[in-house]
């Protein structure tokens, strides 16, 4: 089953127009320099691969950009303007997914969801969220509460909430831990989609991805690992 | 004068350096100078006898442990505001002496209150103003000494002495209106007899020894602290190497 | 902005109605505190009235702490925390909702139970009447003030000592106006000007709070 991807069309006349930009970006985690002087650019209808090993700033660089950590130098730009000034635009339209699920444990999916939306402004009755949860295969678990599900299932919980927020750029922390084969289709599925229709994504991943007919740009974080040339990172690398 | 220059690190450490003796220097010749003057060349108070002459620490004691607060609130807010971190650890070094000045105020306050009151400790709307204040001081150091992150550490501890600076003249108000409902006039710590010009003088004298050992203690602290922080950058290494050797 | 606060405060009553042991917890310890009094201080009806007030309110605050603690780490723990500062809007709002939802599921009960702790204490009607005014004015203090506790102790070992440490002398002035309050209509003086007082006490802990609560939320994220 194919679900468009629903793009905030009052926000974004032309998402096409969309760009993020980091400027010699300096993160410090305690004592530890983690990079420095990083530079980045994405174009909307791009993907981008973060890469490195354990503990290089793969994290804290997603972190960075989504606004929850201030950098110790440098800034991150949202269509040429710091995201510090533009936080509300800027917050509309990115989504962050990451290692903790955001999930509360009472809720059923359902619920989840829909409190999710609500957060962003957004009003989203249950006939609108559970064909959302369908495709993510949770069909059978609609009205359970979230405790009851396997890590798996509530990283699909958490990944409909990014499609029912109709966001332009999706900001992904390892968005494949604890899927299944179907799962890791799914969500390539649904990257490739929301890419092609104009949409920005940043992810990391220690799992093999395919992604053909995407626009995907690398960004190497720390020293390079023993990469063979494909966009699978190494599997000895797996967290 | 840029500002930024003696802000960075390394300028103000070796700054603080060279002006920590000056002020040390300052404040033992000065508290030598106000002992003199309060044990010796002060009368006896008529009223009060010799024990009176506990108030040439005690009121400075009390007088620094407030001014240090609102110093630390003024150097959080500049810090905050113009994310100067240099600032924070002005503020992070002023703390202990502020906490040992309130304990000292509550310590000789209970001195004095034994002989003027015939208990130790009486619930005065000052001395329990001063209580409280230690509560703040010692919530504070508590604060920075959970946190491991020094950036979240400055920020979390600043924003607390904020709300607490606010708070502070509503919890003085509250507790001088409590304690008049309570007490009635029975104490009044106010009314007390016109001080002689030589009184004035002692205390004063001390107060500035407060003033000048404060600043001494704190620049002492804040290099030990700058050094911390930058002790990765190659001119601390030579910093603390020249320190080893000394 | 109103759907977010709404979403907010919803969300928060939503998690508690489900789990209902965890804010019936310091409702009991609120009464258990008040009911040990007695039996520390004697059972002496005159001398139970004269510090109903105080022990009510300190009872208050301790509880508050109790559940103040828990505030923000649930969030925190599973991730929904960030997901909320990651919302268009400030994070003044969502203290701000937090601190509502808070209230209305701690202070609002304590309300409905404070006038039966009253009888026990022997408190006459007009002072129970004024005890629940004060408590009514006086609760939101403490989940307004205490929400800033709670943001800079996130996830710090022993956030809860902690936040005991950082939090209850913020809270004196409630705690004067309060129980002086009370102790104002036994002694015939009437409450009027500790109301105010603690209703201005509030109004600025409403404007300020929130404030320094989404800008503590955003340190201990970081």
């Amino acid at each position: 089953m194919r679900f468009p991807v629903i793009l905030h069309e009052h926000l974004f006349s032309n998402p096409w127009l969309m760009q993020l930009s980091a400027h010699d970006l300096t993160c410090q985690r305690g004592d530890r320099l983690l990079f420095s002087g990083l530079q980045m650019d994405l174009q909307a209808g791009q993907l981008l691969l973060v890469q490195g090993g354990n503990g290089r700033g793969k994290t804290s660089f997603l972190r960075l950009l989504s606004g929850l950590s201030q950098p110790e130098a440098g800034e991150v730009r949202w269509n040429g303007e710091s995201i510090d000034r533009v936080r509300e635009t800027y917050q509309q339209s990115m989504v962050y997914l990451a290692h903790a699920n955001g999930v509360k444990d009472d809720l059923t999916p359902v619920e989840n969801v829909q409190i999710y939306a609500g957060l962003r402004g957004q009003k989203r009755v249950p006939a609108e969220i559970e064909p959302v949860l369908v495709r993510m295969g949770l069909a059978a678990c609609l009205d359970l509460p979230a405790r009851v599900l396997s890590f798996g299932q509530r990283r699909r919980v958490a990944l409909a909430g990014l499609l029912v927020s109709g966001a332009l750029l999706w900001i992904l922390d390892e968005p494949l831990t604890g899927l299944d084969v179907r799962g890791v289709a799914e969500v390539e599925t649904l990257l490739r989609e929301h890419v092609q229709a104009g949409g920005m994504v940043v992810m990391t991943t220690h799992q093999p991805l395919r992604l053909q007919g995407v626009d995907t740009v690398m960004l190497q974080i720390g020293p390079v690992m023993q990469v063979d040339g494909s966009v699978s990172a190494p599997a000895n690398e797996a967290a | 004068m840029n500002l930024y220059h003696y802000a960075a690190p390394a300028t103000f450490y070796r700054l603080a350096g060279r002006w920590t003796p000056w002020f040390a220097w300052g404040a033992g010749l000065l508290t030598g100078i106000g002992l003199y003057i309060s044990f010796f060349v002060a009368p006896t108070d008529f009223q009060q006898g010799e024990a009176y002459r506990i108030i040439f620490i005690h009121v400075p004691a009390a007088w620094m442990s407030m001014f240090i607060y609102l110093v630390m609130a003024f150097w959080c807010a500049i810090g905050l505001a113009f994310n100067t971190r240099l600032s924070f650890l002005m503020a992070r070094a002023l703390a202990p002496t502020g906490a040992l000045f309130c304990f000292l105020a509550l310590w000789t306050g209970a001195l004095w209150g034994k002989p003027m009151w015939g208990a130790w400790w009486v619930w005065d709307a000052r001395l329990t103003s001063q209580l409280i204040l230690l509560f703040l001081y010692v919530g504070i150091m508590a604060l920075w000494a959970a946190i491991d992150d020094p950036k979240r550490g400055d920020r979390a501890g600043a924003l607390l002495i904020l709300v607490g600076a606010v708070n502070v003249p509503i919890i003085y108000f509250s507790v001088k209106w409590w304690n008049t409902l309570h007490q009635g006039s029975s104490i009044n710590l106010t009314k007390a007899p016109s001080m002689a010009t030589i009184m004035l003088v002692g205390m004063l004298v001390m107060a500035i020894a407060a003033w000048l050992y404060t600043i001494a203690v704190a620049l002492v602290r804040v290099r030990g602290l700058i050094l911390e922080r930058e002790r990765h950058t190659d001119w601390a290494q030579e910093a603390m190497k020249a320190l080893k050797e000394a | 902005m109103w759907r977010f606060l709404l979403t907010v405060i919803r969300r928060d009553l939503l998690l508690a109605a489900r789990r209902k042991g965890d804010w019936l917890t310091s409702q009991f310890f609120f009464v258990m505190v008040v009911s040990m009094f007695p039996l520390g201080i004697g059972a002496d009806p005159e001398q139970l009235r004269r510090v109903a007030g105080g022990v009510l309110w300190v009872a208050a605050l301790l509880a508050s702490l109790l559940s103040l603690q828990r505030l923000y780490a649930d969030d925190h723990r599973d991730g929904s925390l960030e997901q909320m500062l990651l919302s268009p809007q400030p994070a003044l709002i969502l203290a701000l909702g937090k601190a509502i939802a808070h209230w209305l599921i701690f202070g609002l009960p304590l309300l409905v139970i404070a006038p039966l702790l009253g009888l026990q204490f022997a408190l006459p009607p007009d002072a129970i009447g004024t005890l629940v005014i004060a408590l009514a004015i006086g609760t939101p203090v403490l989940s307004l003030l205490g929400g800033v506790g709670a943001a800079l102790t996130l996830g710090l070992r022993g956030g809860g000592t902690l936040l005991t440490l950082l939090i209850l002398p913020l809270y004196v002035p409630a705690l004067i106006f309060g129980a002086g309050a009370v102790d104002g209509v036994l002694a015939g003086l009437g409450a009027e000007a500790q109301l105010s007082l603690l209703g201005a006490f509030m109004g600025l802990c409403l404007l300020l709070a929130p404030w320094v609560t989404g800008a503590a939320l955003r340190v201990s994220v970081d």
